[in-house]
Formats: structure tokens, sequence, C-alpha cells
């Protein structure tokens, strides 16, 4: 405490300054322009800054609701939880970590997925959640996504992906990368059936997730500024050992480079993807899944 | 320190060169060193199988990358009695980490497309490392079509660090070009076979990786990130790599517990290095089992079978 403070009747004195009259989390500060911003109306407008038009960060059901319609929703395989096959333990437990990031999240593990509408359309949808360690597949995720992927086979009704992940998750070893290969391939059969599947790479979307389904999708997407790429920037920096050029791995880049189809403000993403789904989905009708084919 | 012989191997290091310098002697001298020398063998034996009876998965992870290991094209030269190579991605270049061609195998056509190292400075500069940029798995996707087309088994040997994190590897799609490999030899209509020879260094790894079968050298390793790479982000420190190696669980005989990996191709004592024709008779014997069970599936069971046990991985509570 500074010596005008001690100085300071305790009447007037006050803990934490003036902050105390504002109530918590009325205003928030944007960390790409540092604009104070009215925290309802930064809501409103789907957590864009609408000083810069920084887009932060989403959580998995915030995500699932701006994009799905009002209307009844089921969600996918909830009941699955993770499980430490390696008895991993760095400095902390892997049981330790998973436990925190399920208090914290209020999920089981990183990934939610929901059958609903989207504009009258019914449609299978997947967000990653990234407060829970860094959104990163381990066996949960792939399985949860295989199972989406699944349903929306059984369904034949367009699957829906948001990512937003560190990539594969160190504490489940192989398994975790092997959930690239999984997710890989139950996308290979909506490929050949002819079920659309729609990738959104938000920030960031890196490593193992970017390099199996976040790169598959029939239709790729970024948000705007959103970091994407196979390895981390840093690790790049260390390997070449040259500085990076500005905006390396952004969207924009990523979109130049024809890495993917497009860049969508989160505000008009609903109506894009549905608009796209329309269209991909109004051609002639999707053939049966392959393993009702008979070989013939 | 001969580097030619990892930390714990040092003492066999120390070894062999009392032998080689007996033989000196013993060359230009009538002295009759033989007795000396064959007891220092049989020290030296005893030696190897002693440090090699209990090796922590750090040492086998270095060994994996041991300088003397046998590459992949060392095993074509042992494993094929013709091998032609085949470049580039027909896109934008060949790339040189990765080597892939037609190949005669036990009198039968394959494709074989495997992870390529430099033995000598200029040539790791040449391979990159073993670490490939997403040319060279366009290459080998191009390959495996190739290999579908005319209804070759394609077989894969994997030996890398990791994809290449570069500048270039990035723009020109390091992600794209691994997922899309992915997807592709999960109903690549043709049997695979992949085996891990060295280092299974992550998505660079399984981009060559995913198959009917799955095998993997007994001292060779299989990670979802190097023991660096993980000490580094989660201990804060890449001094931590001996301990992230125990704790990942990347040893073959750790990976065939959890149903990952379908064979473990034994090593003679001391490496693969040690008899390089040795190994290559035993993954050659291997194939030749897995191709014959594989020749019994048709297409159509194949495939059911590959996405079955894609579908299959994956430890987790519920449902």
């Amino acid at each position: 405490m500074s010596w005008f403070h001690k100085l300071m009747p305790s009447r007037i004195r006050t803990e934490g300054g003036s902050k105390r009259t504002v109530p918590e989390g009325l205003w928030t500060k944007c960390k790409s322009c540092d604009a104070v911003l009215y925290r309802p109306e930064l809501e409103r407008n789907l957590l864009v800054c609408p000083k810069c038009s920084d887009h932060m960060p989403l959580t998995a059901r915030r995500r699932l609701e701006l994009l799905l319609d009002p209307g009844p929703k089921r969600e996918i395989a909830a009941e699955l939880e993770p499980e430490d096959p390696l008895r991993f333990k760095d400095v902390k437990r892997y049981r330790d970590r998973l436990a925190a990031a399920q208090k914290q999240t209020g999920e089981n593990d990183a990934l939610v997925a929901m059958v609903g509408g989207l504009k009258g359309q019914e449609v299978v949808c997947c967000a990653f959640e990234f407060g829970f360690l860094g959104g990163s597949m381990g066996s949960v995720v792939g399985e949860k996504f295989a199972r989406a992927a699944l349903e929306s086979l059984r369904l034949r009704a367009p699957l829906i992906s948001f990512a937003a992940t560190g990539g594969a998750r160190m504490q489940e070893g192989l398994l975790s990368l092997m959930q690239m290969a999984k997710t890989s391939a139950v996308l290979g059969r909506l490929a050949e059936t002819g079920v659309p599947f729609i990738s959104v790479l938000t920030h960031p979307t890196t490593g193992g997730v970017s390099a199996s389904l976040g790169m598959l999708g029939d239709v790729n997407i970024a948000e705007p500024g959103a970091l994407i790429g196979f390895a981390g920037p840093r690790v790049i920096e260390q390997t070449v050992r040259e500085k990076l050029p500005e905006g390396f791995q952004r969207s924009e880049f990523l979109l130049q480079k024809g890495a993917i189809d497009m860049i969508v403000d989160r505000r008009n993403l609903r109506d894009e993807i549905a608009t796209l789904l329309s269209l991909l989905t109004g051609g002639a009708q999707p053939k049966a899944v392959s393993g009702e084919l008979v070989e013939s | 320190m001969n580097p030619n012989y990892l930390d714990f191997e040092q003492p066999i290091a120390e070894l062999q060169e009392k032998i080689d310098e007996l033989r000196n002697v013993g060359s230009d001298n009538a002295l009759n060193l033989e007795e000396e020398i064959q007891r220092l063998q049989t020290k030296m034996q005893q030696r190897i199988a002693n440090i090699f009876s209990d090796l922590s998965p750090w040492q086998i992870s270095q060994l994996s990358r041991h300088p003397l290991r046998p590459y992949t094209l060392d095993y074509v030269d042992l494993l094929f009695d013709e091998f032609h190579e085949l470049h580039g991605d027909r896109s934008f270049a060949d790339d040189h980490a990765i080597v892939g061609g037609l190949a005669r195998f036990r009198e039968r056509p394959v494709v074989v497309i495997g992870h390529q190292k430099g033995r000598d400075t200029k040539a790791k500069v040449f391979r990159n490392f073993g670490m490939p940029r997403p040319e060279g798995y366009r290459k080998a996707l191009r390959l495996m079509h190739l290999a579908e087309r005319f209804r070759l088994p394609v077989v894969t040997l994997i030996d890398t660090p990791g994809a290449y994190p570069g500048i270039g590897a990035e723009e020109r799609g390091q992600s794209e070009a691994i997922a899309r490999n992915l997807q592709a030899m999960s109903r690549l209509a043709t049997p695979v076979i992949c085996t891990i020879i060295g280092e299974g260094g992550s998505g660079g790894a399984l981009a060559i990786g995913v198959g009917d079968c799955v095998n993997m050298l007994q001292y060779s390793t299989y990670s979802v990130i190097s023991p660096e790479g993980c000490a580094s982000i989660l201990w804060k420190d890449a001094a931590n790599a001996e301990e992230a190696a125990s704790a990942l669980g990347i040893t073959s005989d750790r990976l065939l517990q959890l149903g990952l990996v379908d064979e473990v191709i034994p090593e003679p004592l001391g490496g693969a290095h040690k008899n390089p024709a040795e190994v290559a008779e035993s993954i050659g014997e291997c194939w030749q089992r897995q191709l014959e069970e594989l020749d019994q599936m048709t297409t159509q069971q194949l495939l059911e079978r590959r996405y079955r046990r894609l579908l299959s991985y994956g430890v987790y509570k519920g449902g």
C-alpha cells in the first residue's frame, strides 16, 4: 500500500478503486483493438468486436446454439467420458487435468455434437470446446466425431464441424494420433455417399485436427483472422530460424494460398452454410451407403 | 566418444575398440592374441545382452534414431529383386524425404513407399532429415493410386521425425496433404501393409501409415509427438524428454498391448544395424504371411475390415 493510501481516512479508502461500482463482466476489453465494449451488445454481435471485427472465442455450446434453429435438438454421445489408458503424468496427472477441465467447462471432453435444424434442414453439427485442454483430440473427441458422422450418414443429413483446437491430445499418446485416421476414414464414407461435410476452421486450428478432419470438408470455411496450420508458428520459427512473414498461417493467407474455399464473417456464417448446403443437396438424391452396396 | 554409438552403448564401444586394437597388433606380430580376443568378444556379447535386457523407452527412442540404423533404401535393397524408383508429385516437385516405386517382392510386383533419411551430412540435407513436405505425401498418394489401378499391394516403410515444419510446407498445404492421405488410405482398394522401421513421428508417419496391417520393428517407436516436443510443452523443458518418452508409451511392446500394432518384428541383439539382412528376412516373412492372409479377402471385405479397425481405435468410458 502506498504512503498516500495509508494517509487516507478509512471511510474514503476503497479496495480496487472505482471498479467496484461496475457490475462484474458488464464491460469487456477487445484484446485486438483495446476498445472497451458493452458486454450485452458484444453478445448480440456474436462476440465479434464491433470496432475492429476481431472474432473472439466462443464455447462449443454457444457455437451450436448460434448455428442451429431454436427448435428441438438432440445431443449425440453426451455420455462418453475420457479415460487415462496410459496413466499419463507430466508435472500434473492427466486425470487431474481432465477433472479440472470438466469442472471449468462443464463438458465431459472437448467436442459437443448435436442433431438439429438449420433453417428447417436437418443437420448434424459438432463443435470443439477450446477451453477443454486446448480443444485437443483424444479418444472421446474422435469417437464423438465418428458417431456424429455416422448419424449424419444414417439420416443423410449434412455434417458441419467447427474446429478450435491445438491438435492431438498428447496425454493419450498414439491413441490420439489414431483419431486422425479414424475421423478421416469416417469422412471417407460420407464422401462416397454424397452427404456433404462443411468444415469451419476457427481460431486456432492446428496440428492433428487440421491435418485430418479440418481440411477434409467438401467446403472449407475459415473465420477471419484465424490461425490455421499444421505446425505451430513457434515450432516453424525455431526450425527455419527466420522471421515468419506477416499474416503467415492466418485465414487470409490460407485463402491466398488456395487451402480454403472462403472466409466468412461469423455474423454471416449461418446464412452462408445454409445456402451452401441447399446448393450441395439440391442435385440428385444421395446414393445408398457403401455398406449396403452389393459388389457388382 | 564414438559417434556411432549411443551414450548407453559406450561400454560396448570401448570393448569393440580394444578388440580392434588387438586385431591390429595381432596382424603384424607373431604373438597369438586369439584367445584374448575371444575372451573380450564373449565379454562384449554379455555386456550387450545385459544392456539390451532392460532398455528404457528413452533408450529405445535413441535406438530408433541410431546413426547406423538401416533406412528404407537399405531394406529395399535387401527385400526386393527389382526396384524402380518413381519420382514426383506431378504438380510441384520430387520430395527426397519420401521414396517410392515399383518393386518385386518374392516374385510379386508391389508398390513400395518409405521415408528416407540420409547417412552423411550431405545426404541428410538432401533427404531433409527424413521430414517430408506436402509434395512428398502427394507423391506417395499418387503411387498408392497407381497401385490401386493395377491391383498391386502397397508396402510402406515408416521412419521420420515428422512432417517438415517449414514456411513452404505450410504454404503448400501440409495439413491437407496429410489429411488427404489418411482418407485415401482408409479406402484404397488394394492391400496395404505398413511397417515402422525407425522413428514413427506423428502425423508425418501416419500419413503413409494407414493400412490393413501395422507392424513395428522391436526397437522402433511410434508416437503422437516426439519425447522432446512433449517435454517442452508439458514440462516446459525439453530436458525432460526421458520422462516424456516413458509417459507417452511409444515402444513396440506397449503399442502391441494397446492393440494399435499387429506385429512386432524382433531385432538382433544390439539392434537392427547389427544384422540388417536378418531383419530384412524377418520383415519379408512377416509381409509374406500377411499378404497371404489379405489375399483371401475380396476387396469389399478388405475395405470393410480396414474401416472397422480404424473406427475401433480409442479408449473411453460410457456408450
